[in-house]
C-alpha cells in the first residue's frame, strides 16, 4: 500500500510493540526544559533509573527565565529554583546544558533547530505541547507530560498509540504581509480546537512550499491549536540548504548520503489520509483573534461575532469570551485602543519574524502609552538581530529589546501585563488570564503586531503601508 | 502507579466544553518546585477578584467540598502538556473525570498516574450529566474499571469502555517504563541497526570541534 510519509518515519523508528498494544517509537531528540524536567529527574533517582541516551538529550533554560538584559538567577526570583533544580539534573544525568548565560541559549523549539539538532525524517520529543514547531523541517515531534519525559530518558522511546493521518493541502499564494500565522489561525478557525485531536498532520501545498522554513515552523507550532499533537512539512531542496552547515547537522559523507535520504521523505502520490482539508490562501487576509481560545478568528477586516448568530451549543462560550474581552457584537477590532504589544515566543520569535516587524517599525515610533516588547527567541537570533541593526530599529521606536526566552507567552518569567490591559501579541494562546490576571489578548502576526504598536490601535499593516491608517 | 479498581465519591458538574490546563492548573500557580497541588486546581474560578472564595463555583458549594468525580464537557484539558493539570486532580482526590472527549496529551497524562479518563458518547453523557445534576452531590456515584460500569442515584448502570491496554495499565498499577523496559534488548537492536542506516540520527554532537 502507498505510504504516507508519516507512515515512513513512524515505521522507520518503531523498534517494538509492547504487551499493551501500545507502539513503542524510538525518540532521536529530546529536548528538556526546567519547568518540567526537574520533576522526571527527581522520578527516575527515586527509582534509581539512568538516562539511556544522555547524548542524545539537551537541556535548555527558557520557560522561567527572565529577559532584562544583565539578567541573572535572581532576576526572577520565582524561576531561580528551576534553573538551579535544571542545572543539576543535567549535569547529574550527563546532558548538555544551554544555561542561562549560554551564547545558545533560547527557546527549544527555537534552539534545536537553529543549531542542526533537528533533522527531516527524525523524531523528537519535547516536555512542552508547542514541540511540533519542529516539523517544519520534515521532523515528526510529540510534546509529552513529565510522567512520558521520565519514560523517553529512560528508555529512549515513547510508547504511543499510532494516530490517523491528516493532510492540510494550502493552495494559492499568500497577500503581502499575510503569513503563516495568519494561514494557521486561519485553519484553527475553520477545523476547531479539537479538528485535530487524533491525527498527525501533513501540511502540503504550493503556499507551503512557498514558504521560507522559519514560517513552516511557524504554521507546525500552532499545530497543538487544533488539537494535533504532530504536524509537519515533508522536506525539499529548501530544507536542506536551511540545515547545511549548522552545528550539530551532519557533515561531508555523513552529510551526502542523509540528503540522499532525506529525497525520498515524501507521502506517496496515491497515498490514503483519514481526513483531506484544503485552504485557499489567494485572498486570505491577515487574522486576529477576538475570543479566548484561538479558534475564535477573524479577519482583520472583520467584524466580531453575535453570540445570537452562533449555533446554540457554542453561544455561552461566545458571550463569555466577548465578556471577557470586553467586546460588543458586531464591532471591528481595527482602532481598538491597545496597552500592550508582545512580539515573541515559540510561534513568532526567529530572524524572519524580527525582520518582518523591523521593516514596519523602521523610521515610525510606538504610540503613546502603550508598552511594546521584543523577545527574541534565542540568543542566536538575538545576536544575528542586532548584526542586521534591528534592535536599533525596535529601541530607537520606543521598544523594549530583551534576552531571549518564552517570556509573556505563558508569563511563568513574570513578563505579563496588568489587569484589564489589551495586548497584542504573537504568541499561541488567547486563554483568559495567560499573560497575566484579566489581560485581554488578541494573537496575530509580527508584522499586525508592530503595525498595532506604533498605531497605537488594532491596525490592519497592509493599511499602515499604504498611508491610510 | 497506584492501581485503580474502583472509586466512590461526589460526581461534580463542570459541564463546559474546551476546558483548558491553563484554567486547571495556572502556570502562574507554579511558582516553586512544589506547589500546592490542592489548592492550584481551578484556582482562578475558585476566586473573586478580592481574593475570596467565590461561593458560585461548583468545588466551593458545600456538598462539592469533597469531590472524587469531575463531569465535563468536550476536549477537557485542551492547551499546556503540564502534568500540574493532573496532579492538581489527584490532589483533590478526583480520581475519575468522565467528559464527552479529551485532549490527546492531556488523556495520556491521567494513565500516567492512576486517574481514570472516561469519555462518554453523547446519549449516554446527556443521562449521566443530567443524574449528576439531579443528584447535587447527595449521594455519590461509583465507577468500577473492572466491570467498566457507573452506578449511582437516579437510573442504571451506565457502561463504559476504555481500549483494553489502558484498563490493564491501570487496573494493575503496571509501571510504565518498566513495560518497556521489558523490550531493552529490541531497544538496543534498533539503535546498532539504525547506527548503520542512518548514522545521523544516533549521534548528535557539535561538529565545530
Amino acid at each position: 500500500m502507498a505510504q504516507t510519509l508519516f507512515d515512513k518515519i513512524w515505521d522507520a523508528h518503531l523498534v517494538a510493540r509492547r504487551a499493551d498494544g501500545r507502539d513503542l517509537v524510538y525518540i532521536d531528540r529530546h529536548v528538556l526544559h526546567e519547568l518540567h524536567a526537574p520533576h522526571a529527574f527527581e522520578q527516575l533517582d527515586k527509582q534509581q533509573r539512568l538516562v539511556r541516551r544522555p547524548d542524545l538529550t539537551f537541556s535548555m533554560q527558557d520557560h522561567t527565565v527572565a529577559t532584562r538584559p544583565g539578567r541573572d538567577d535572581a532576576t526572577n526570583p520565582s524561576g531561580a529554583a528551576f534553573l538551579k533544580a535544571m542545572r543539576e539534573g543535567s549535569r547529574r544525568n550527563g546532558i548538555r546544558l544551554f544555561d542561562i548565560d549560554d551564547p545558545e541559549q533560547g527557546i527549544s523549539h527555537v534552539v534545536a533547530p537553529e543549531l542542526g539538532m533537528v533533522l527531516p525524517g527524525a523524531t523528537h520529543a519535547v516536555p512542552d505541547s508547542h514541540a511540533s514547531t519542529v516539523g517544519g523541517l520534515g521532523a515528526l515531534a510529540f510534546g509529552c507530560g513529565t510522567s512520558e519525559l521520565a519514560h523517553i530518558l529512560a528508555t529512549q522511546v515513547m510508547a504511543l498509540r499510532r494516530p490517523k493521518r491528516m493532510r492540510i493541502r494550502l493552495e494559492g499564494r499568500l497577500g503581502p504581509h499575510v503569513t503563516a500565522k495568519d494561514v494557521a489561525l486561519r485553519l484553527i478557525g475553520d477545523l476547531g480546537v479539537a479538528g485535530a485531536r487524533g491525527y498527525t498532520v501533513e501540511y502540503a501545498g504550493a503556499a507551503v512550499r512557498a514558504m521560507a522554513i522559519e514560517s513552516r515552523m511557524t504554521l507546525c507550532n500552532l499545530n497543538i491549536e487544533m488539537g494535533g499533537r504532530s504536524g509537519f512539512v515533508a522536506p525539499d531542496e529548501s530544507t536542506f540548504s536551511w540545515i547545511a552547515g549548522r552545528p550539530y547537522a551532519p557533515q561531508g559523507a555523513m552529510w551526502d548520503a542523509a540528503v540522499a535520504h532525506w529525497r525520498t521523505l515524501a507521502s506517496e502520490g496515491d497515498a490514503a489520509f483519514d481526513r483531506d482539508h484544503v485552504l485557499d490562501c489567494s485572498g486570505l487576509e491577515p487574522q486576529i483573534t477576538w475570543g479566548t481560545d484561538p479558534s475564535q478568528v477573524l479577519a482583520i477586516s472583520g467584524r466580531v461575532p453575535d453570540p445570537s448568530a452562533a449555533e446554540p451549543s457554542r453561544r455561552a462560550a461566545v458571550e463569555s469570551a466577548l465578556a471577557y474581552m470586553g467586546l460588543t457584537p458586531g464591532m471591528a477590532l481595527t482602532g481598538l485602543p491597545v496597552d500592550r504589544v508582545f512580539i515573541g515566543s515559540c510561534t513568532n520569535s526567529r530572524l524572519p519574524d524580527l525582520a518582518a516587524a523591523a521593516e514596519i517599525v523602521r523610521g515610525r515610533h510606538v504610540a503613546d502609552g502603550v508598552v511594546a516588547m521584543v523577545v527574541p527567541g534565542s540568543t542566536t537570533v538575538k545576536r544575528e538581530a542586532e548584526a542586521a541593526g534591528f534592535d536599533r530599529v525596535f529601541r530607537d521606536a520606543g521598544f523594549f529589546w530583551g534576552e531571549s526566552g518564552c517570556s509573556m507567552c505563558a508569563g511563568g518569567n513574570g513578563d505579563r501585563g496588568e489587569p484589564g490591559e489589551r495586548c497584542v501579541s504573537t504568541t499561541n494562546r488567547n486563554f483568559e488570564h495567560r499573560q497575566g490576571p484579566k489581560v485581554r489578548t488578541h494573537l496575530v502576526s509580527p508584522a499586525t503586531a508592530a503595525a498595532t504598536a506604533v498605531v497605537g490601535r488594532i491596525a490592519d499593516v497592509r493599511r499602515l503601508i499604504a498611508g491610510q491608517a | 502507579m497506584q492501581p485503580f479498581t474502583s472509586h466512590t465519591g461526589i460526581a461534580v458538574p463542570l459541564l463546559r466544553d474546551d476546558i483548558n490546563t491553563d484554567q486547571i492548573a495556572p502556570v502562574q500557580s507554579m511558582r516553586n518546585l512544589k506547589p500546592d497541588y490542592k489548592a492550584l486546581l481551578f484556582m482562578r474560578a475558585r476566586r473573586r477578584d478580592d481574593g475570596s472564595e467565590d461561593p458560585d463555583f461548583v468545588l466551593n458549594r458545600p456538598q462539592f467540598r469533597q469531590p472524587g468525580i469531575l463531569v465535563t464537557g468536550h476536549n477537557f484539558g485542551a492547551g499546556s502538556s503540564r502534568e500540574a493539570a493532573v496532579w492538581g486532580m489527584l490532589a483533590n482526590n478526583i480520581r475519575v473525570i468522565v467528559a464527552r472527549s479529551f485532549a490527546d496529551i492531556y488523556r495520556e497524562n491521567c494513565l500516567q498516574n492512576g486517574l481514570l479518563p472516561i469519555a462518554l458518547a453523547a446519549p449516554d453523557a446527556e443521562a449521566f450529566e443530567q443524574r449528576v445534576v439531579a443528584a447535587d452531590g447527595s449521594a455519590p456515584f461509583t465507577v468500577d474499571l473492572s466491570t467498566q460500569r457507573i452506578s449511582g442515584p437516579g437510573g442504571d448502570d451506565i457502561a463504559f469502555e476504555l481500549p483494553s491496554a489502558d484498563r490493564m495499565r491501570l487496573l494493575e498499577g503496571l509501571d510504565d517504563i518498566g513495560l518497556t523496559l521489558k523490550h531493552a534488548d529490541e531497544i538496543t537492536h534498533w539503535e546498532r541497526q539504525m547506527a548503520v542506516a542512518q548514522p545521523w540520527l544516533q549521534t548528535a554532537c557539535d561538529r565545530r570541534g
